[in-house]
């Protein structure tokens, strides 16, 4: 068995849920289609170019002082809402976030087709392969394949845990800290932080990725 | 991320929160929709800067706006269906009849798929509106 699945018990199939402003920008957004006055390429691109201004940053900081910071870590295993709302990142729709720490044993892998259950406020937007249904499925069936498309090949015996979001919880990746970086301040280390490393598709950088 | 950034004049509307290097930050998905929805209709030609600026600064001024900018996109999308209904492409009855299918179709699925506007139970695919969606 090379991968378990976690699954969350449903009481509820309604757990999708728009707020009034959520609802209008796509509302708009379904009109100007309409009328063809956007490019939805075009508009792809530019919600690209600003992905990166709204969140992974913030994630990577929760993860650097994780490295850095014992007593923040455990704090982070515990109770990662509050341990992460701290640090002043907190979601607006009250969801819960649980935080998974990569360990010699054990990789972990984050799935969800919906951009609603995606962790904005640590991560920022969703990349757009997150989103699309083909991720998700392989993620649960052939997770290695996964991380093999992405680049990331594991130790044969590691294990790999794919971990379901839902709107109500979400999940942060808690890369492994790579060797060389003893004594590195928070701000260095959050540099090895990429989002992907946050989801798990990726590794963080190694130390002799980053300028000194 | 190796993109080249053109920075728009709308990256200068009044109020807008910025990084310390300048850039707009968001703290949801749909802020940056927004803002990249504007963007992308400005260099379009759809509206001028000068209207654009117009338009959110009365929306950001409003007396019931927060007093630490808390909403401010709030005002940003406001602003964005003022002026859209203004000049015609988009009229407020049909955007808040939209924005409500959307709100069914998102209760009306379930987790796992995604969330599309025919997911409405009341959705009429031919409801006066050219095309499917």
């Amino acid at each position: 068995m090379h991968s378990d699945h976690d699954h969350h018990d449903h009481d509820h199939d309604h757990d999708n849920h728009y707020s009034d402003m959520q609802a209008r920008v796509l509302a708009l957004e379904t009109v100007l289609t309409e009328k063809g006055l956007i490019d939805p390429l075009a508009l792809d691109a530019i919600v690209e170019t600003y992905e990166t201004k709204i969140g992974p940053r913030n994630g990577a900081r929760v993860v650097a002082k994780a490295w850095a910071d014992g007593a923040f870590s455990e704090w982070l295993a515990i109770d990662a809402t509050s341990a992460i709302a701290s640090l002043g990142y907190t979601g607006r729709q009250g969801e819960h976030m649980r935080a998974v720490f990569n360990t010699n044993e054990t990789h972990n892998l984050v799935v969800c087709t919906l951009c609603s259950c995606y962790p904005w406020s640590v991560l920022g937007l969703p990349p757009v392969w997150y989103k699309a249904p083909a991720y998700r499925a392989k993620a649960v069936m052939d997770p290695r394949g996964v991380l093999s498309d992405f680049g990331v090949a594991l130790p044969q015996d590691k294990k790999v845990r794919v971990w379901d979001s839902t709107a109500e919880l979400r999940y942060l990746v808690v890369p492994q800290r790579p060797e060389g970086t003893e004594g590195w301040s928070e701000e260095r280390l959050a540099e090895l932080v990429t989002r992907d490393s946050m989801i798990g598709t990726g590794l963080a950088r190694s130390a002799g990725e980053v300028a000194a | 991320m190796s993109q080249c950034e053109t920075v728009s004049p709308l990256a200068g509307s009044p109020g807008l929160p910025v990084s310390s290097e300048g850039a707009p930050v968001f703290a949801e998905p749909w802020q940056a929709k927004a803002f990249a929805l504007t963007v992308h209709l400005y260099e379009r030609g759809v509206f001028s800067w000068a209207e654009w600026a117009e338009h959110l600064s009365r929306e950001v001024k409003r007396p019931e706006r927060a007093a630490d900018g808390a909403d401010y996109f709030d005002a940003w999308v406001a602003a964005l269906s003022h002026l859209l209904a203004e000049k015609g492409v988009a009229e407020e009855g049909q955007v808040l009849a939209l924005q409500h299918s959307w709100q069914r179709a998102a209760e009306a699925t379930p987790h796992g798929s995604p969330i599309v506007l025919s997911n409405d139970p009341q959705h009429l695919p031919d409801a006066g509106r050219r095309g499917g969606v």
